[in-house]
């Protein structure tokens, strides 16, 4: 073995390691015997977390550790928790009264909350995310309600639905009156002329409203009221407000009474549960609308 | 080729990891031990007892004067309260801080390192606790050659006691600045303290024992990124500890110098006595110069000036100096001292600015706020009368340390808008709409509510009308205007 001398490098001082690269000689600056011992702790450190710890896959399933430590088994406690903590508020929405949910801080939040995930999933695709609906589909931000705004009746309509197949479902049907030759061409257009005007729309040239007045207060008076304003005891539309439901022209108007489309809406009672059907209410009423 | 490269050899001296040399400093008396001793004192005192100093700020708020309460989001100096959304005070006296380092910098180098920074003062303290029990320099290095007997063992145990006491106290203290600092005393001793208290001491008795009785200059060394950036920060003005090698060199024990003085030959004022090096408490030898591993505290001009003394030499051998007036009196120039020059008026005028700027927003800090958000979706909601409608997000807070009244209004809507707070009416069927609604906010909290904007119904309206919320304290009549926006269908 050759007799290897120690070399000290002349501009710095420090002794070299012997490697010379093209006349350059590499420098032995010791690192820290701490740093050393740091990265044996952290070897030793990784042993004990493979023997405790979740760790090494294998063909079937992977190590378990000593621990049994499991992320997904922390998710599903951590869940079971919460749920136990929501048990207890959803208790209580179940035993108030709506007005009371409104008048309490605590659940009107909660309430709140679960009523807006709730209808995401759950009302959305027709009412639109921002609940202001489709043509067919109810705006539930204004406060045009066709069977009423307040939270009452909002939880009614939303347990049972609209001409769904829930035994107490809200049901109304306007009469077919072109369709099914109730009333005959001129008259439809007659009236549907007289309601545009109440409500301020353009009406056709040379139309005969007054007999439009006649044939509504013989034909449509009975449900959507004298002053056009409809009723939610029967569930018939505001004629005059600006949110018509299928259409804001009198050609609109002309097609719904010739052949009226009816939407439908489920029943949601069984499916969400009385608290979730609450909260719903609680949440559509306050998006601006309620009554 | 053969003699070029050769193979590595692996006797056992050598090795790629090397042992940290410890350090064994002198004790030593003096000027800066002085400095240092005080500054210790004022700063742990300040450290371990401010928590206990109270400060009445009513009967809801707590009445300690240092806090940082993250239960309820606030933080309390002294006369200062500052909510979340307010840490940007805190930015201001950390820019403020980085700054004053700057400037301690530009005028006599790492200050910071060598008398304020915690490393250093809790290290000059365990430093203090060891040479207390085990004895001076050279006592203790015999102490760790000697094998181990009951002396050693004993006096070893006591040192690491007291530093683990001491470091326990760190930790200790650390906490109360969390919590109310009597009743987490009372609670930590009886046991009933929160787990995190514990493990926060802890923490905090490890990290103190661990770099303050172990670490020491090693942190410096390796560990802090301070001493890199100091580097660029300093300049050739500044005072730097400083070995001046044109009064010292060339060096000689006093016989020998004294022998070559008598033949006419030049002598230094340095006795090479090594006490420099061996006061260092991070093992510099001041002499070779400015180095990375200085912490600038003094005390190795403390241990020359000692010296000096002692064999009738004048005193500032080593002395907070700058290399261009060994220079200048090498070529036998008067020293200059520039402590204004524009380094370090430039720093102290952005301190002053900055500070300004941070005392003028807290003299006209408000004491409400409100922040508003549109929805998004929908933008507008036409109601039945033809009217449109929109909705916001309102925040409402009040720093005020008791229930406040405010009114909500709105400005720059046509006549006949209306406005509704959704939660403010009592019951379902009381549903107010009104051009201003009042709101009561509770005691130093904030108050999230929905409002809605109704247009009056037949005004022709913009797609985009700007508009604003005013909110006004009914007490005080401070009032507080956010611009926004009443969207509507149109261009």
């Amino acid at each position: 073995m050759a007799e290897h001398k120690k070399e000290i490098d002349q501009v710095s001082g420090v002794e070299t390691t012997g490697h010379e690269w093209d006349g350059l000689k590499e420098l032995n600056n010791p690192l820290p015997k701490w740093w050393l011992y740091m990265f044996y702790g952290s070897i030793v450190w990784s042993v004990i977390y493979w023997v405790l710890m979740p760790s090494w896959p294998l063909v079937n399933g992977y190590t378990k550790g000593l621990l049994d430590y499991s992320q997904r088994a922390v998710a599903t406690e951590e869940f079971n928790v919460a749920a136990a903590e929501r048990a207890e508020t959803g208790k209580m929405l179940l035993e108030a009264s709506l007005d009371e949910i409104l008048n309490t801080p605590e659940l009107l939040e909660y309430a709140s909350a679960q009523g807006k995930v709730a209808f995401g999933d759950n009302c959305a695709p027709c009412h639109g995310t921002g609940a202001t609906g489709f043509e067919g589909y109810p705006n539930l931000q204004d406060d045009s309600w066709i069977w009423g705004g307040d939270l009452d009746t909002l939880a009614t309509t939303i347990s049972y639905g609209v001409r769904s197949e829930h035994d107490e479902s809200r049901f109304a049907e306007m009469p077919a009156f072109g369709r099914d030759e109730l009333l005959e061409k001129e008259e439809i257009v007659q009236v549907a002329n007289y309601v545009g005007s109440v409500a301020g729309l353009p009406t056709q040239d040379g139309v005969d409203l007054e007999a439009g007045k006649v044939i509504y207060e013989e034909n449509c008076a009975a449900c959507h009221m004298d002053n056009l304003k409809g009723d939610i005891e029967t569930g018939s539309p505001n004629l005059t407000a600006p949110t018509y439901l299928y259409g804001k022209s009198v050609d609109d108007i002309i097609a719904q009474v010739n052949a009226p489309r009816h939407g439908v809406m489920p029943a949601w009672i069984d499916r969400l549960g009385e608290t979730t059907v609450k909260s719903l209410a609680v949440y559509v009423h306050s998006l601006g609308g309620g009554q | 080729m053969s003699s070029q490269v050769e193979p590595i050899d692996n006797e056992e001296d050598e090795s790629w990891f090397a042992s940290a040399a410890k350090v064994y400093p002198m004790e030593v008396k003096g000027r800066f031990r002085k400095i240092k001793w005080a500054i210790l004192f004022i700063t742990l005192g300040i450290y371990y007892f401010t928590p206990f100093i109270r400060w009445d700020r009513g009967p809801l708020l707590p009445d300690q004067a240092v806090l940082v309460d993250f239960e309820r989001k606030r933080g309390y100096f002294f006369f200062l309260e500052i909510w979340p959304q307010e840490v940007y005070y805190l930015a201001g006296l950390l820019i403020i801080a980085s700054v004053a380092l700057f400037l301690m910098n530009a005028i006599a180098g790492r200050l910071w390192c060598g008398y304020l920074c915690p490393q250093t003062v809790w290290t000059d303290l365990f430093f203090r606790v060891e040479s207390m029990i085990e004895g001076d320099r050279r006592k203790r290095i015999a102490l760790d050659k000697q094998p181990w007997n009951a002396e050693k063992i004993l006096k070893k145990g006591t040192k690491h006691f007291i530093w683990l006491m001491i470091a326990w106290w760190t930790g200790g203290a650390w906490v109360l600045y969390f919590a109310d600092a009597p009743t987490l005393v009372y609670d930590l001793a009886t046991g009933q303290a929160a787990m995190s208290a514990y493990v926060w001491i802890g923490i905090l008795t490890f990290t103190t024992y661990s770099l303050a009785g172990h670490m020491r200059e090693q942190v410096c060394v390796y560990m802090c990124p301070w001493p890199r950036i100091q580097a660029a920060l300093t300049d050739e003005h500044a005072l730097n500890v400083t070995y001046r090698y044109d009064r010292g060199e060339p060096r000689g024990h006093l016989k020998e110098s004294k022998k070559r003085l008598a033949e006419g030959l030049p002598a230094g004022d340095c006795i090479d006595c090594n006490q420099c090096f061996y006061a260092c408490p991070t093992g510099v030898d001041i002499r070779k110069g400015a180095q990375l591993d200085c912490i600038q505290c003094g005390l190795c001009i403390d241990a020359c000036d000692s010296i000096m003394t002692k064999v009738g030499k004048p005193t500032g051998l080593i002395a907070y100096d700058t290399d261009i007036n060994i220079e200048r009196r090498e070529k036998g120039e008067e020293a200059v001292y520039r402590l204004i020059r524009p380094r370090t008026v430039i720093y102290t005028a952005i301190i002053a600015a900055i500070a300004g700027v941070m005392l003028y927003m807290q003299l006209n800090r408000s004491m409400t706020d409100l922040s508003v958000v549109h929805d998004r979706n929908p933008l507008y909601v036409q109601q039945s009368d033809g009217g449109f409608r929109n909705g916001y997000a309102l925040r409402l807070l009040n720093k005020h340390n008791k229930e406040q009244a405010f009114t909500l209004s709105v400005e720059g809507m046509p006549a006949g808008t209306t406005l509704e707070v959704v939660g403010v009416h009592k019951s379902a069927a009381d549903l107010t709409k009104d051009t201003k609604i009042t709101l009561t906010v509770d005691a130093d909290t904030t108050r999230s509510v929905r409002a809605l904007v109704f247009s009056p119904a037949g005004v022709e309206l913009p797609g985009s009308k700007p508009m604003s919320f005013k909110l006004i304290d009914s007490e005080t009549g401070e009032t507080t205007v956010v611009s926004d926006f009443f969207r509507a269908p149109g261009k």
